[in-house]
């Protein structure tokens, strides 16, 4: 697998991760190296196999539609640097601000 | 006006958000509410904290698999549930979890039908999936270009969602504004949300291709506009109208089309760019680690099928073999509690036409007048089927009628009350009328004699002398048979 340098910028953008020369260049060889790891996989015939999305074998478990108590809306802000109007306040948000973005 | 696009086909599919009615959200049991205080209705699960597990609310599973059924979807038995990663302030854990290629239901269909109630198109659906919503927004500031930040409310994040996405199958905004119309309706008769387009309850994304005659390419290769949170049915056919314009425009300047993410600005009825094809998305989705498969049995969605509603499809078939005009039948269709009031008025009355007759007109006019719905219209159905037997007996002329279901109305009184409380009953009695027709005549002799003459009117003035004298109660059709009746009587010599 060729993971490039071009590649780990990509991934750090859109985790937005500031990652210096050095750091990308040793995540490199450290990604090509776990996608390697993870190719021997192809060795085997998987063909009869259906894909294995969790690890849980189980299904999922659902829960009844009963309200549990939420938090105060103090107890909600206690963490927040600013708050205005019992609202967390956010800075100043770029549109069109590399990948990602306003989204439903 | 529909926009024109001279040598293309336009090309349009909708995504539409519907939010579900659920007493709590889709991952934790915080009340799923609209307009409470800021940040009242959060906990650890919705606030994105770490350490927290989501689990699924079986009540949204089976309000969307209903949803799914009744736009004639299949509902899957394994569907799963992924990441959908993206930064935005209203979005606290940095992901959507959201169903990527495994959705709840696949490939529907919907009959579309215009304003007269006559069959445009069926529309393909390609899939409808479960998600949950982000949080609200508020820009510090006239918009968010100029805002000095934002403040979040997370009232909303995690409240569940369905997405319904179209097949290309639209060409115009007028057509767009149909299919939302008639998928309103159909969600609206299944009752598993409160369909708000400017609550945001209901949301529209709108894309938007042109296509040239002639295109052997496959559709994914024209570039495609989509427009963004278009918040009402208007501002659907708006957008859309002006944007098959300027694409238009610009395919005739030799201009290129960019793929793009464009707003609508309700002031100027424009779109404008918000991202482009240089900001694509890469959300990465991944299957969501914290929830396993999700699986149906197949009992259960078949049972979900079974217990449906009758539906807007065969509602408006049912109703026109009822004898309804296409447009009435139209009105009432769409909406679930006008044709709940109309089958049990009819079923009281036994006639369906007169019935549809006074709820389009003065029940209407009334409820519209009054801000209210057939829901909880103060006249009952088997109260206005009373007032129209009225009618058929001869007691109420039908504007004695107008008069009566307007006092029932406003006193929430049964049809009976009324028209004792209002003297309004009408005199039908053949003996009674012949005395006033009787007296009338002997004291107009001279208009009796014009009439005699072949002057036609003046029957008129005598069946307004007949009202007259009875308070405006006699049954007209009587006065004017007994006058026409006795009039046509050989004149007797005066003093036999």
């Amino acid at each position: 697998m060729g993971f490039t340098v071009r590649d780990v910028r990509h991934v750090a953008r859109l985790a937005r991760l500031a990652v210096s020369e050095k750091e990308a260049e040793r995540l490199v060889s450290d990604l090509n190296a776990v996608l390697t790891y993870a190719e021997q996989l192809n060795a085997l015939t998987t063909d009869s196999v259906l894909p294995t999305f969790h690890g849980l074998g189980r299904a999922m478990p659902l829960r009844e539609d009963a309200v549990h108590p939420s938090f105060s809306p103090e107890r909600a802000l206690s963490q927040a640097p600013q708050v205005k109007d019992a609202m967390f306040v956010v800075p100043r948000i770029l549109e069109g601000d590399g990948e990602g973005g306003a989204e439903e | 006006m529909a926009a024109k696009a001279v040598g293309y086909d336009v090309i349009i599919g909708l995504e539409v958000h519907v939010e579900l009615k659920t007493r709590t959200k889709l991952f934790c049991g915080c009340e799923n509410r609209f307009g409470a205080p800021p940040n009242s209705l959060t906990c650890p699960v919705c606030l994105g904290l770490p350490g927290v597990l989501p689990v699924l609310n079986q009540e949204a599973v089976a309000k969307a698999a209903r949803a799914g059924l009744a736009l004639g979807c299949t509902v899957r038995e394994i569907s799963k549930f992924d990441r959908k990663q993206y930064f935005y302030p209203d979005l606290p854990k940095g992901y959507q979890i959201s169903q990527y290629d495994q959705p709840l239901c696949e490939h529907g269909q919907l009959a579309i039908y215009d304003g007269r109630g006559n069959y445009v198109k069926t529309v393909r659906i390609r899939r409808i999936h479960l998600e949950e919503d982000a949080g609200k927004l508020n820009h510090l500031g006239q918009r968010l270009s100029d805002a000095a930040g934002s403040l979040v409310d997370l009232n909303r994040a995690g409240v569940p969602l369905i997405e319904i996405v179209s097949e290309p199958d639209l060409s115009s905004g007028e057509e767009a504004r149909w299919y939302l119309n008639a998928l309103r309706t159909v969600l609206s008769y299944l009752d598993i949300s409160d369909l708000r387009m400017e609550e945001g309850s209901m949301r529209c994304d709108a894309n938007v291709s042109l296509r040239p005659h002639g295109w052997a390419g496959s559709l994914g290769d024209l570039p495609r506009v989509e427009i963004k949170n278009l918040n009402s049915l208007r501002n659907v056919e708006r957008a859309i109208d002006y944007e098959v314009e300027r694409q238009a425009t610009r395919l005739a300047q030799g201009l290129k089309i960019e793929l793009e993410t464009r707003g609508f600005d309700d002031v100027s009825g424009r779109t404008y760019s918000q991202r482009s094809k240089e900001e694509a998305h890469d959300y990465r989705y991944f299957p969501e680690p914290d929830l396993p498969p999700l699986r149906l049995e197949a009992a259960q969605i078949a049972a979900w099928a079974k217990a449906l509603p009758p539906l807007p499809d065969r509602v408006r078939e049912e109703l026109k073999a009822a004898g309804l005009e296409a447009k009435d039948a139209e009105i009432l269709v769409q909406d679930p509690s006008a044709v709940a009031y109309f089958r049990a008025a009819w079923e009281a009355y036994g006639k369906a036409v007169p019935v549809a007759n006074w709820m389009l007109s003065d029940l209407a006019r009334l409820l519209n007048a009054a801000k209210r719905g057939y829901g909880d219209a103060p006249v009952p159905p088997a109260e206005l089927a009373a007032l129209l037997t009225q009618i058929d007996r001869g007691v109420l002329s039908g504007r004695m009628a107008k008069e009566v279901l307007e006092a029932m109305f406003e006193r929430g009184e049964s049809a009976e009350a009324a028209i004792r409380r209002l003297g309004v009953s009408q005199i039908s009695d053949e003996g009674r009328i012949r005395q006033e027709v009787e007296a009338v005549i002997g004291e107009h002799a001279k208009v009796v004699e014009d009439f005699r003459a072949g002057k036609e009117k003046a029957l008129a003035f005598l069946v307004g002398q007949v009202m007259k004298r009875t308070r405006g109660q006699a049954n007209p059709e009587v006065v004017n048979r007994l006058l026409r009746e006795l009039l046509s009587e050989p004149v007797r010599p005066s003093g036999s």
